[in-house]
Protein backbone atom coordinates (compact mmCIF):
# COMPACT_ATOMS: atom_id res chain seq x y z
CA UNK A 1 0.00 0.00 0.00
CA UNK A 2 1.43 3.41 -0.64
CA UNK A 3 0.17 6.76 0.96
CA UNK A 4 0.46 9.88 -1.70
CA UNK A 5 0.08 13.23 0.24
CA UNK A 6 -0.69 16.36 -1.62
CA UNK A 7 0.90 19.72 -0.85
CA UNK A 8 2.08 22.91 -1.55
CA UNK A 9 2.84 25.44 0.91
CA UNK A 10 1.31 28.35 -0.63
CA UNK A 11 -2.54 27.73 -0.51
CA UNK A 12 -4.88 28.10 -3.50
CA UNK A 13 -2.16 25.93 -6.15
CA UNK A 14 -5.03 23.38 -6.88
CA UNK A 15 -4.08 20.66 -4.01
CA UNK A 16 -7.62 19.59 -3.54
CA UNK A 17 -8.85 19.99 -7.24
CA UNK A 18 -5.94 17.64 -8.24
CA UNK A 19 -6.57 15.51 -5.66
CA UNK A 20 -10.74 15.65 -6.99
CA UNK A 21 -9.42 14.45 -10.01
CA UNK A 22 -6.46 11.56 -9.09
CA UNK A 23 -10.01 10.23 -6.79
CA UNK A 24 -11.68 9.58 -9.97
CA UNK A 25 -9.10 8.35 -12.03
CA UNK A 26 -7.42 5.95 -9.48
CA UNK A 27 -8.31 2.60 -8.79
CA UNK A 28 -8.46 0.95 -5.34
CA UNK A 29 -7.64 3.69 -2.76
CA UNK A 30 -8.56 5.25 0.07
CA UNK A 31 -9.10 9.01 0.50
CA UNK A 32 -8.08 11.41 3.38
CA UNK A 33 -8.22 14.92 3.68
CA UNK A 34 -6.01 16.46 5.74
CA UNK A 35 -6.40 19.61 5.54
CA UNK A 36 -8.54 19.38 8.72
CA UNK A 37 -8.91 23.18 9.28
CA UNK A 38 -10.49 24.12 5.81
CA UNK A 39 -11.19 21.05 4.51
CA UNK A 40 -12.70 21.45 0.89
CA UNK A 41 -12.80 17.66 -0.60
CA UNK A 42 -16.20 16.75 0.46
CA UNK A 43 -17.15 19.51 -1.71
CA UNK A 44 -16.26 17.52 -5.22
CA UNK A 45 -16.42 14.08 -3.37
CA UNK A 46 -19.57 14.48 -2.32
CA UNK A 47 -19.60 12.17 0.53
CA UNK A 48 -22.36 9.90 2.47
CA UNK A 49 -20.95 9.94 6.05
CA UNK A 50 -21.26 6.29 7.50
CA UNK A 51 -19.17 7.05 10.86
CA UNK A 52 -19.02 10.10 12.95
CA UNK A 53 -16.57 10.26 15.91
CA UNK A 54 -15.99 12.93 18.12
CA UNK A 55 -12.21 14.15 18.46
CA UNK A 56 -11.49 14.97 22.26
CA UNK A 57 -8.28 16.39 22.29
CA UNK A 58 -6.63 19.08 24.94
CA UNK A 59 -7.93 20.29 27.63
CA UNK A 60 -8.90 23.63 28.74
CA UNK A 61 -9.00 25.27 32.06
CA UNK A 62 -11.79 26.22 34.53
CA UNK A 63 -11.67 28.60 37.44
CA UNK A 64 -14.43 28.10 39.84
CA UNK A 65 -15.65 31.10 40.72
CA UNK A 66 -16.92 30.08 44.51
CA UNK A 67 -13.76 28.74 45.34
CA UNK A 68 -11.23 31.33 43.71
CA UNK A 69 -9.60 33.93 46.19
CA UNK A 70 -8.63 36.01 43.25
CA UNK A 71 -4.57 36.01 44.80
CA UNK A 72 -3.86 36.41 41.27
CA UNK A 73 -1.26 33.77 40.71
CA UNK A 74 -2.81 31.75 37.71
CA UNK A 75 -2.60 35.42 36.27
CA UNK A 76 0.85 36.00 36.80
CA UNK A 77 2.20 32.54 35.97
CA UNK A 78 0.21 31.44 32.77
CA UNK A 79 2.88 32.10 29.91
CA UNK A 80 -0.45 32.26 27.84
CA UNK A 81 -2.02 35.01 29.06
CA UNK A 82 -4.88 32.96 29.09
CA UNK A 83 -6.44 34.03 32.37
CA UNK A 84 -7.91 37.83 32.70
CA UNK A 85 -9.76 39.10 35.88
CA UNK A 86 -9.69 35.63 37.09
CA UNK A 87 -11.04 34.21 34.19
CA UNK A 88 -10.21 31.97 31.69
CA UNK A 89 -10.18 32.90 27.77
CA UNK A 90 -10.72 29.64 26.40
CA UNK A 91 -9.38 30.37 23.01
CA UNK A 92 -5.72 31.43 24.69
CA UNK A 93 -5.64 28.40 26.96
CA UNK A 94 -3.00 25.84 25.74
CA UNK A 95 -4.39 23.53 28.20
CA UNK A 96 -0.60 23.07 30.19
CA UNK A 97 -2.15 23.05 33.38
CA UNK A 98 0.10 25.04 35.26
CA UNK A 99 -2.92 27.13 36.88
CA UNK A 100 -4.46 23.91 37.74
CA UNK A 101 -1.30 22.44 39.50
CA UNK A 102 -0.65 25.74 41.69
CA UNK A 103 -3.70 26.87 42.12
CA UNK A 104 -3.68 27.16 46.18
CA UNK A 105 -7.02 26.67 46.77
CA UNK A 106 -7.76 24.48 44.40
CA UNK A 107 -10.44 26.61 42.01
CA UNK A 108 -9.08 25.74 39.19
CA UNK A 109 -9.77 22.11 37.21
CA UNK A 110 -9.02 20.88 33.37
CA UNK A 111 -11.87 20.05 31.42
CA UNK A 112 -11.43 17.77 28.36
CA UNK A 113 -12.28 19.37 25.09
CA UNK A 114 -14.22 18.27 22.24
CA UNK A 115 -11.92 19.75 19.48
CA UNK A 116 -13.60 18.15 16.06
CA UNK A 117 -15.53 15.61 13.92
CA UNK A 118 -14.03 12.67 11.93
CA UNK A 119 -15.15 10.89 9.59
CA UNK A 120 -15.74 7.96 7.37
CA UNK A 121 -17.83 8.13 4.70
CA UNK A 122 -18.30 6.33 1.09
CA UNK A 123 -18.64 8.26 -2.02
CA UNK A 124 -18.74 7.13 -5.50
CA UNK A 125 -14.85 6.84 -5.74
CA UNK A 126 -14.32 4.94 -2.59
CA UNK A 127 -14.03 5.35 0.96
CA UNK A 128 -13.29 9.29 2.63
CA UNK A 129 -11.74 9.96 5.75
CA UNK A 130 -11.98 13.56 6.63
CA UNK A 131 -12.46 15.48 9.63
CA UNK A 132 -13.81 18.94 11.23
CA UNK A 133 -11.95 20.45 13.75
CA UNK A 134 -13.53 23.14 15.54
CA UNK A 135 -13.48 26.58 15.15
CA UNK A 136 -10.13 27.91 16.65
CA UNK A 137 -8.79 24.75 17.87
CA UNK A 138 -5.51 23.21 18.58
CA UNK A 139 -4.07 20.06 17.71
CA UNK A 140 -5.37 19.66 14.08
CA UNK A 141 -1.80 17.49 14.06
CA UNK A 142 -3.42 15.39 16.07
CA UNK A 143 -6.51 14.87 14.05
CA UNK A 144 -4.45 14.72 11.17
CA UNK A 145 -3.26 11.99 12.49
CA UNK A 146 -6.14 10.24 13.34
CA UNK A 147 -7.72 10.73 9.94
CA UNK A 148 -4.23 9.06 7.76
CA UNK A 149 -4.51 6.15 10.83
CA UNK A 150 -8.20 5.12 10.28
CA UNK A 151 -7.33 5.65 6.26
CA UNK A 152 -4.30 3.06 6.52
CA UNK A 153 -6.80 0.83 8.87
CA UNK A 154 -9.55 0.73 5.82
CA UNK A 155 -6.59 0.19 3.06
CA UNK A 156 -5.32 -2.94 5.44
CA UNK A 157 -9.03 -3.91 5.90
CA UNK A 158 -10.19 -3.95 2.17
CA UNK A 159 -6.59 -4.36 0.71
CA UNK A 160 -6.35 -1.71 -1.17
CA UNK A 161 -3.46 -0.11 -3.27
CA UNK A 162 -3.03 3.60 -2.21
CA UNK A 163 -4.35 6.30 0.10
CA UNK A 164 -4.76 9.58 -1.30
CA UNK A 165 -4.24 13.05 0.81
CA UNK A 166 -5.49 15.46 0.29
CA UNK A 167 -2.94 18.23 2.83
CA UNK A 168 -2.96 21.21 4.32
CA UNK A 169 -0.81 24.97 3.35
CA UNK A 170 2.17 25.80 5.26
CA UNK A 171 4.66 24.20 6.64
CA UNK A 172 3.62 23.68 10.14
CA UNK A 173 2.20 21.02 12.75
CA UNK A 174 -0.72 19.82 10.04
CA UNK A 175 1.80 19.73 7.50
CA UNK A 176 4.31 17.32 9.51
CA UNK A 177 1.61 15.11 10.21
CA UNK A 178 0.42 14.92 7.26
CA UNK A 179 3.76 13.98 5.63
CA UNK A 180 6.03 11.79 8.28
CA UNK A 181 5.83 8.35 6.90
CA UNK A 182 4.52 8.63 3.43
CA UNK A 183 5.94 7.39 0.14
CA UNK A 184 5.41 10.32 -2.18
CA UNK A 185 4.27 13.56 -1.43
CA UNK A 186 3.04 15.52 -4.52
CA UNK A 187 4.43 19.36 -4.54
CA UNK A 188 1.69 21.59 -6.26
CA UNK A 189 3.39 24.47 -7.31
CA UNK A 190 2.61 28.13 -9.56
CA UNK A 191 4.90 29.80 -11.58
CA UNK A 192 4.10 32.76 -9.14
CA UNK A 193 7.49 33.78 -6.79
CA UNK A 194 5.08 33.16 -3.81
CA UNK A 195 4.37 29.84 -5.26
CA UNK A 196 8.28 29.01 -5.49
CA UNK A 197 9.40 30.46 -2.42
CA UNK A 198 6.91 27.95 -0.80
CA UNK A 199 7.54 25.29 -2.83
CA UNK A 200 11.01 25.74 -1.90
CA UNK A 201 10.08 25.56 1.85
CA UNK A 202 7.75 22.53 1.80
CA UNK A 203 10.62 20.61 -0.52
CA UNK A 204 12.95 21.53 2.41
CA UNK A 205 10.51 20.01 5.12
CA UNK A 206 9.36 17.22 2.95
CA UNK A 207 13.86 16.45 3.20
CA UNK A 208 13.87 17.50 7.02
CA UNK A 209 11.80 13.85 6.94
CA UNK A 210 12.79 11.91 4.18
CA UNK A 211 10.06 11.96 1.76
CA UNK A 212 10.61 11.61 -1.78
CA UNK A 213 8.65 14.40 -3.48
CA UNK A 214 7.31 15.64 -7.04
CA UNK A 215 6.59 18.27 -8.39
CA UNK A 216 3.24 19.77 -10.72
CA UNK A 217 3.18 22.74 -12.13
CA UNK A 218 -0.15 24.40 -12.13
CA UNK A 219 -1.14 27.18 -13.62
CA UNK A 220 2.54 26.96 -15.52
CA UNK A 221 2.02 29.46 -18.65
CA UNK A 222 0.44 32.19 -16.62
CA UNK A 223 4.70 32.80 -16.56
CA UNK A 224 6.32 30.86 -18.20
CA UNK A 225 9.71 31.98 -17.50
CA UNK A 226 9.24 31.23 -13.87
CA UNK A 227 7.81 27.61 -14.75
CA UNK A 228 11.12 27.23 -16.44
CA UNK A 229 13.11 28.50 -13.35
CA UNK A 230 10.86 26.41 -11.43
CA UNK A 231 11.72 22.84 -13.87
CA UNK A 232 15.81 24.00 -13.70
CA UNK A 233 15.52 24.18 -10.00
CA UNK A 234 13.87 20.93 -9.49
CA UNK A 235 16.37 19.48 -11.56
CA UNK A 236 19.07 20.65 -9.89
CA UNK A 237 17.96 19.26 -6.61
CA UNK A 238 17.31 16.17 -8.36
CA UNK A 239 13.74 16.41 -8.12
CA UNK A 240 11.05 15.59 -11.07
CA UNK A 241 8.45 17.81 -12.61
CA UNK A 242 5.77 15.32 -13.05
CA UNK A 243 3.36 17.45 -15.01
CA UNK A 244 2.49 21.01 -16.13
CA UNK A 245 -1.15 21.85 -16.34
CA UNK A 246 -2.48 25.13 -18.64
CA UNK A 247 -4.17 27.44 -16.81
CA UNK A 248 -7.86 27.07 -17.70
CA UNK A 249 -11.65 28.69 -16.49
CA UNK A 250 -12.51 24.63 -17.18
CA UNK A 251 -10.98 23.76 -14.01
CA UNK A 252 -13.65 26.46 -12.07
CA UNK A 253 -16.58 25.98 -14.03
CA UNK A 254 -16.08 22.21 -13.13
CA UNK A 255 -15.45 22.96 -9.39
CA UNK A 256 -18.85 24.77 -9.35
CA UNK A 257 -20.52 21.81 -11.00
CA UNK A 258 -18.54 20.21 -7.96
CA UNK A 259 -17.22 17.41 -10.23
CA UNK A 260 -13.65 16.38 -10.63
CA UNK A 261 -11.99 18.23 -13.81
CA UNK A 262 -10.96 15.19 -15.85
CA UNK A 263 -14.85 13.86 -15.37
CA UNK A 264 -16.06 17.62 -16.82
CA UNK A 265 -13.93 17.62 -19.86
CA UNK A 266 -11.46 16.08 -21.95
CA UNK A 267 -9.22 19.40 -22.56
CA UNK A 268 -5.76 20.23 -21.90
CA UNK A 269 -5.93 20.28 -18.51
CA UNK A 270 -7.32 16.48 -18.06
CA UNK A 271 -5.20 14.89 -20.31
CA UNK A 272 -2.49 16.44 -17.90
CA UNK A 273 -4.20 15.09 -14.77
CA UNK A 274 -4.03 11.77 -16.88
CA UNK A 275 -0.60 12.14 -17.32
CA UNK A 276 0.10 12.99 -13.97
CA UNK A 277 -1.40 10.36 -12.45
CA UNK A 278 0.11 7.75 -14.87
CA UNK A 279 3.15 8.81 -13.92
CA UNK A 280 2.75 8.83 -10.24
CA UNK A 281 1.74 5.22 -10.36
CA UNK A 282 5.10 4.41 -12.26
CA UNK A 283 7.20 5.63 -9.66
CA UNK A 284 5.40 4.15 -7.01
CA UNK A 285 5.21 0.56 -8.88
CA UNK A 286 9.20 1.33 -9.79
CA UNK A 287 9.80 1.76 -6.26
CA UNK A 288 7.59 -0.95 -5.32
CA UNK A 289 10.03 -3.71 -7.71
CA UNK A 290 13.16 -1.94 -6.31
CA UNK A 291 12.30 -3.09 -2.56
CA UNK B 1 -5.45 50.64 14.21
CA UNK B 2 -5.26 47.29 13.61
CA UNK B 3 -6.51 45.57 10.08
CA UNK B 4 -6.19 41.50 9.75
CA UNK B 5 -5.77 40.01 6.69
CA UNK B 6 -7.47 36.58 6.75
CA UNK B 7 -9.03 33.83 4.30
CA UNK B 8 -9.73 30.56 5.45
CA UNK B 9 -9.08 29.00 2.03
CA UNK B 10 -5.43 29.86 1.18
CA UNK B 11 -4.24 31.60 -2.17
CA UNK B 12 -7.49 33.98 -2.58
CA UNK B 13 -5.29 36.92 -2.53
CA UNK B 14 -4.41 38.43 1.26
CA UNK B 15 -0.86 38.81 0.15
CA UNK B 16 -1.84 40.79 -2.69
CA UNK B 17 -4.82 42.63 -0.67
CA UNK B 18 -1.80 43.51 2.58
CA UNK B 19 0.42 44.61 0.26
CA UNK B 20 -1.39 47.14 -1.38
CA UNK B 21 -3.16 48.27 1.35
CA UNK B 22 0.03 48.83 3.03
CA UNK B 23 1.52 50.39 0.02
CA UNK B 24 -2.19 52.56 -0.68
CA UNK B 25 -2.02 54.30 2.68
CA UNK B 26 1.74 54.80 3.26
CA UNK B 27 1.33 58.66 1.91
CA UNK B 28 -0.86 59.37 4.29
CA UNK B 29 -0.43 57.49 7.18
CA UNK B 30 2.01 55.84 9.47
CA UNK B 31 2.03 52.18 8.16
CA UNK B 32 3.67 48.87 9.17
CA UNK B 33 2.80 45.54 7.94
CA UNK B 34 3.12 42.05 9.33
CA UNK B 35 3.72 39.11 8.09
CA UNK B 36 2.16 36.34 10.46
CA UNK B 37 2.62 33.82 7.81
CA UNK B 38 5.15 32.36 9.61
CA UNK B 39 5.16 28.90 7.39
CA UNK B 40 4.73 30.72 4.05
CA UNK B 41 5.62 34.46 4.59
CA UNK B 42 5.26 36.33 1.52
CA UNK B 43 4.86 39.84 1.79
CA UNK B 44 8.69 40.22 1.20
CA UNK B 45 8.50 39.12 -1.84
CA UNK B 46 6.22 42.06 -3.35
CA UNK B 47 7.50 44.60 -0.79
CA UNK B 48 11.54 43.69 -0.89
CA UNK B 49 11.62 45.82 2.09
CA UNK B 50 15.75 46.36 3.48
CA UNK B 51 15.87 44.56 6.35
CA UNK B 52 17.57 46.62 9.31
CA UNK B 53 17.14 43.84 12.46
CA UNK B 54 16.08 40.39 13.50
CA UNK B 55 16.09 38.30 16.56
CA UNK B 56 15.79 34.50 17.21
CA UNK B 57 12.41 32.93 18.52
CA UNK B 58 12.76 31.18 21.07
CA UNK B 59 10.78 29.39 23.21
CA UNK B 60 12.11 27.87 27.21
CA UNK B 61 12.33 24.12 27.14
CA UNK B 62 13.17 22.33 30.40
CA UNK B 63 17.23 21.55 31.34
CA UNK B 64 17.45 19.07 33.64
CA UNK B 65 20.27 18.88 36.60
CA UNK B 66 20.31 15.50 37.35
CA UNK B 67 23.00 16.24 40.05
CA UNK B 68 19.93 17.58 41.63
CA UNK B 69 16.79 15.37 40.42
CA UNK B 70 15.71 12.03 42.49
CA UNK B 71 14.06 10.95 40.12
CA UNK B 72 10.58 11.32 41.48
CA UNK B 73 8.69 12.07 38.07
CA UNK B 74 6.21 14.57 39.36
CA UNK B 75 7.71 16.53 36.20
CA UNK B 76 6.56 13.67 34.06
CA UNK B 77 3.75 13.72 35.80
CA UNK B 78 2.53 17.21 34.97
CA UNK B 79 3.83 17.23 31.68
CA UNK B 80 0.59 17.67 29.49
CA UNK B 81 3.01 17.46 26.40
CA UNK B 82 4.67 14.33 27.33
CA UNK B 83 7.48 16.38 26.22
CA UNK B 84 9.52 15.00 29.39
CA UNK B 85 9.85 11.36 30.77
CA UNK B 86 11.64 9.58 33.60
CA UNK B 87 12.59 5.81 32.94
CA UNK B 88 14.42 4.68 36.09
CA UNK B 89 17.70 6.84 36.73
CA UNK B 90 16.70 9.14 33.51
CA UNK B 91 14.99 11.72 32.24
CA UNK B 92 14.14 12.17 29.06
CA UNK B 93 12.91 15.80 26.93
CA UNK B 94 11.40 16.21 23.87
CA UNK B 95 12.42 19.71 23.01
CA UNK B 96 9.73 19.53 19.83
CA UNK B 97 6.94 18.40 21.85
CA UNK B 98 7.81 21.12 24.54
CA UNK B 99 4.95 24.09 24.87
CA UNK B 100 7.43 26.10 27.14
CA UNK B 101 4.45 26.10 29.90
CA UNK B 102 7.53 26.04 32.83
CA UNK B 103 4.78 23.84 34.26
CA UNK B 104 7.62 21.31 34.99
CA UNK B 105 10.32 23.64 36.31
CA UNK B 106 8.12 25.59 38.99
CA UNK B 107 6.89 22.45 40.63
CA UNK B 108 9.85 19.88 40.72
CA UNK B 109 10.87 19.01 44.17
CA UNK B 110 14.40 19.36 44.42
CA UNK B 111 14.56 22.55 41.75
CA UNK B 112 16.40 20.62 38.91
CA UNK B 113 14.77 22.34 36.12
CA UNK B 114 15.90 25.36 35.02
CA UNK B 115 15.15 26.17 31.34
CA UNK B 116 17.08 26.77 28.49
CA UNK B 117 16.25 28.79 25.04
CA UNK B 118 15.36 26.28 21.89
CA UNK B 119 14.99 28.82 18.47
CA UNK B 120 12.23 28.04 16.91
CA UNK B 121 12.50 30.85 14.49
CA UNK B 122 13.18 34.30 13.97
CA UNK B 123 11.68 37.66 13.32
CA UNK B 124 13.02 40.49 10.99
CA UNK B 125 12.24 43.87 10.77
CA UNK B 126 13.12 46.62 8.62
CA UNK B 127 11.27 49.28 5.76
CA UNK B 128 10.01 49.42 2.33
CA UNK B 129 9.65 51.98 0.59
CA UNK B 130 7.90 54.17 3.53
CA UNK B 131 6.03 51.00 4.54
CA UNK B 132 7.24 49.67 8.49
CA UNK B 133 7.96 45.94 7.58
CA UNK B 134 8.31 43.20 9.86
CA UNK B 135 7.80 39.39 9.09
CA UNK B 136 8.46 35.94 11.51
CA UNK B 137 9.88 32.93 9.95
CA UNK B 138 8.97 29.31 11.30
CA UNK B 139 12.09 27.03 11.12
CA UNK B 140 12.03 24.03 8.58
CA UNK B 141 10.72 21.07 10.37
CA UNK B 142 9.77 22.99 13.23
CA UNK B 143 5.39 22.27 13.83
CA UNK B 144 4.54 25.25 16.20
CA UNK B 145 3.81 28.71 14.24
CA UNK B 146 2.01 30.64 17.42
CA UNK B 147 5.32 31.29 19.22
CA UNK B 148 6.71 32.84 16.19
CA UNK B 149 3.59 34.70 15.24
CA UNK B 150 3.30 36.18 19.51
CA UNK B 151 6.88 37.25 18.62
CA UNK B 152 6.09 39.46 15.18
CA UNK B 153 2.80 40.83 16.95
CA UNK B 154 4.91 42.66 19.34
CA UNK B 155 6.80 44.42 16.84
CA UNK B 156 4.40 46.59 16.10
CA UNK B 157 3.81 49.31 18.54
CA UNK B 158 0.65 49.95 18.02
CA UNK B 159 1.04 53.19 16.30
CA UNK B 160 -0.24 54.42 12.88
CA UNK B 161 -2.14 51.73 10.76
CA UNK B 162 -1.03 47.91 11.71
CA UNK B 163 -1.48 45.71 8.72
CA UNK B 164 -1.32 41.82 9.41
CA UNK B 165 -1.30 39.06 6.88
CA UNK B 166 -2.82 36.46 8.28
CA UNK B 167 -1.69 32.44 7.62
CA UNK B 168 -4.65 30.66 5.27
CA UNK B 169 -6.66 28.10 7.79
CA UNK B 170 -9.03 28.41 10.69
CA UNK B 171 -6.97 26.84 13.83
CA UNK B 172 -4.14 28.38 16.38
CA UNK B 173 -2.28 30.03 14.29
CA UNK B 174 -4.91 32.22 12.48
CA UNK B 175 -6.17 32.74 16.15
CA UNK B 176 -3.06 33.72 17.59
CA UNK B 177 -2.59 36.25 14.66
CA UNK B 178 -5.80 37.59 14.34
CA UNK B 179 -6.61 37.96 18.01
CA UNK B 180 -6.26 41.65 19.72
CA UNK B 181 -7.05 42.94 15.65
CA UNK B 182 -9.89 45.73 15.33
CA UNK B 183 -11.18 44.60 12.27
CA UNK B 184 -10.49 41.59 9.96
CA UNK B 185 -10.96 41.28 6.26
CA UNK B 186 -11.75 37.86 4.81
CA UNK B 187 -10.40 37.62 1.24
CA UNK B 188 -12.47 34.98 -0.95
CA UNK B 189 -13.09 33.54 -3.98
CA UNK B 190 -16.62 33.15 -5.79
CA UNK B 191 -16.49 29.31 -5.93
CA UNK B 192 -17.78 26.40 -3.97
CA UNK B 193 -14.04 26.26 -1.97
CA UNK B 194 -13.79 30.10 -1.32
CA UNK B 195 -17.81 30.00 0.23
CA UNK B 196 -16.98 26.90 2.21
CA UNK B 197 -13.81 28.32 3.68
CA UNK B 198 -15.19 32.30 3.83
CA UNK B 199 -18.07 30.63 6.28
CA UNK B 200 -15.34 28.94 8.66
CA UNK B 201 -13.50 32.28 8.94
CA UNK B 202 -16.49 34.31 9.67
CA UNK B 203 -17.29 31.75 12.68
CA UNK B 204 -13.77 32.54 13.75
CA UNK B 205 -13.37 36.06 13.59
CA UNK B 206 -17.14 35.94 15.25
CA UNK B 207 -15.66 33.99 18.08
CA UNK B 208 -13.02 36.29 18.67
CA UNK B 209 -15.82 39.26 18.23
CA UNK B 210 -13.92 41.10 15.95
CA UNK B 211 -15.99 42.89 13.12
CA UNK B 212 -14.75 41.46 9.33
CA UNK B 213 -16.09 42.10 5.83
CA UNK B 214 -14.87 40.64 2.48
CA UNK B 215 -12.99 41.50 -0.44
CA UNK B 216 -14.16 39.36 -3.10
CA UNK B 217 -11.29 38.29 -5.54
CA UNK B 218 -11.32 36.50 -8.92
CA UNK B 219 -14.55 37.89 -9.47
CA UNK B 220 -16.41 36.90 -13.08
CA UNK B 221 -15.82 33.26 -13.36
CA UNK B 222 -17.33 30.89 -11.18
CA UNK B 223 -20.58 31.35 -8.73
CA UNK B 224 -22.82 33.36 -6.79
CA UNK B 225 -22.47 31.64 -3.43
CA UNK B 226 -20.34 34.19 -1.97
CA UNK B 227 -22.65 36.98 -2.54
CA UNK B 228 -25.82 35.09 -1.62
CA UNK B 229 -23.57 34.18 2.19
CA UNK B 230 -22.80 37.57 2.44
CA UNK B 231 -26.14 39.37 1.64
CA UNK B 232 -27.59 36.52 3.95
CA UNK B 233 -25.08 36.63 7.07
CA UNK B 234 -25.01 40.47 6.93
CA UNK B 235 -21.31 40.61 5.97
CA UNK B 236 -20.30 44.03 3.64
CA UNK B 237 -18.69 43.15 0.42
CA UNK B 238 -15.94 45.73 0.39
CA UNK B 239 -14.01 45.47 -2.83
CA UNK B 240 -14.11 43.25 -6.13
CA UNK B 241 -11.34 42.56 -7.67
CA UNK B 242 -11.75 40.85 -11.27
CA UNK B 243 -10.45 37.93 -12.86
CA UNK B 244 -8.16 39.39 -14.60
CA UNK B 245 -4.65 38.14 -16.44
CA UNK B 246 -2.79 41.16 -16.10
CA UNK B 247 -3.24 41.10 -12.26
CA UNK B 248 -2.36 37.84 -11.98
CA UNK B 249 0.71 38.21 -14.32
CA UNK B 250 1.83 41.10 -11.96
CA UNK B 251 1.60 39.20 -8.75
CA UNK B 252 3.73 35.87 -10.63
CA UNK B 253 6.41 38.49 -11.23
CA UNK B 254 6.00 39.58 -7.77
CA UNK B 255 4.75 43.30 -8.56
CA UNK B 256 2.00 44.71 -5.76
CA UNK B 257 -0.88 45.18 -7.95
CA UNK B 258 -0.87 49.45 -6.88
CA UNK B 259 2.35 49.65 -8.33
CA UNK B 260 2.07 47.56 -11.55
CA UNK B 261 -1.78 49.48 -11.74
CA UNK B 262 -1.96 52.44 -9.81
CA UNK B 263 -5.80 53.03 -10.59
CA UNK B 264 -5.95 50.70 -7.97
CA UNK B 265 -4.76 52.47 -5.25
CA UNK B 266 -8.09 54.77 -5.27
CA UNK B 267 -9.62 51.42 -4.29
CA UNK B 268 -7.61 50.62 -1.57
CA UNK B 269 -7.87 53.64 0.25
CA UNK B 270 -11.56 53.60 -0.30
CA UNK B 271 -11.61 50.29 1.32
CA UNK B 272 -9.60 51.57 4.40
CA UNK B 273 -12.33 54.19 4.52
CA UNK B 274 -15.48 52.25 4.70
CA UNK B 275 -13.03 50.23 7.21
CA UNK B 276 -12.36 52.93 9.32
CA UNK B 277 -15.77 54.25 9.50
CA UNK B 278 -17.10 50.46 10.10
CA UNK B 279 -14.64 50.51 13.26
CA UNK B 280 -15.19 53.95 14.31
CA UNK B 281 -19.42 53.38 14.59
CA UNK B 282 -18.49 50.03 16.71
CA UNK B 283 -16.25 52.34 18.74
CA UNK B 284 -18.68 54.68 19.58
CA UNK B 285 -21.59 51.79 20.45
CA UNK B 286 -19.36 50.76 23.10
CA UNK B 287 -18.57 54.16 24.82
CA UNK B 288 -22.43 54.52 24.48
Amino acid sequence: MKEIVVLSGKGGTGKTSIVGSLAALAERKVLADCDVDASDLHLLLKPSVKQDNEFWSGQVAHIDPDKCTQCGLCQELCRFHAIKEFKVDAVSCEGCGFCSHICPVEAITMKENLAGHLFVSETRYGPLVHARLGIAQENSGKLVAQVRQRARQIAQEQNLDYIISDGPPGTGCPVISSLSGASLALLVTEPTLSGMHDLERVLDVCRHFGVPAMVCINKYDINEENTEEIECYCSTGGVAVAARIPFDNIVTEALIQRVPVVEYSDGKVSREIRALWREISNVLEETKQRV
Amino acid sequence: MIISVASGKGGTGKTLVATSLALSLKDSHKVVILDCDVEEPNDHILLKPVITGNEPVNIQVPAVDEKKCNYCGKCAKVCAYHAIAVLGEHVLTFPQLCHGCGTCGYLCPEKAISEAPRQTGVVEWGHSDGVGFVRGVLTIGEAMAPPVIRKVKEHANGIGIVIRDIPPGTSCPVVEAVKGSDFCILVTEPTPFGLNDLALAVETVRKLGIPCGVVLNRAGVGDAGVEDYCRKENIPILLTIPLDTEIARLYSRGVALVEGMPQWQGRFCQLFNAIKEIVDERNRGIKR
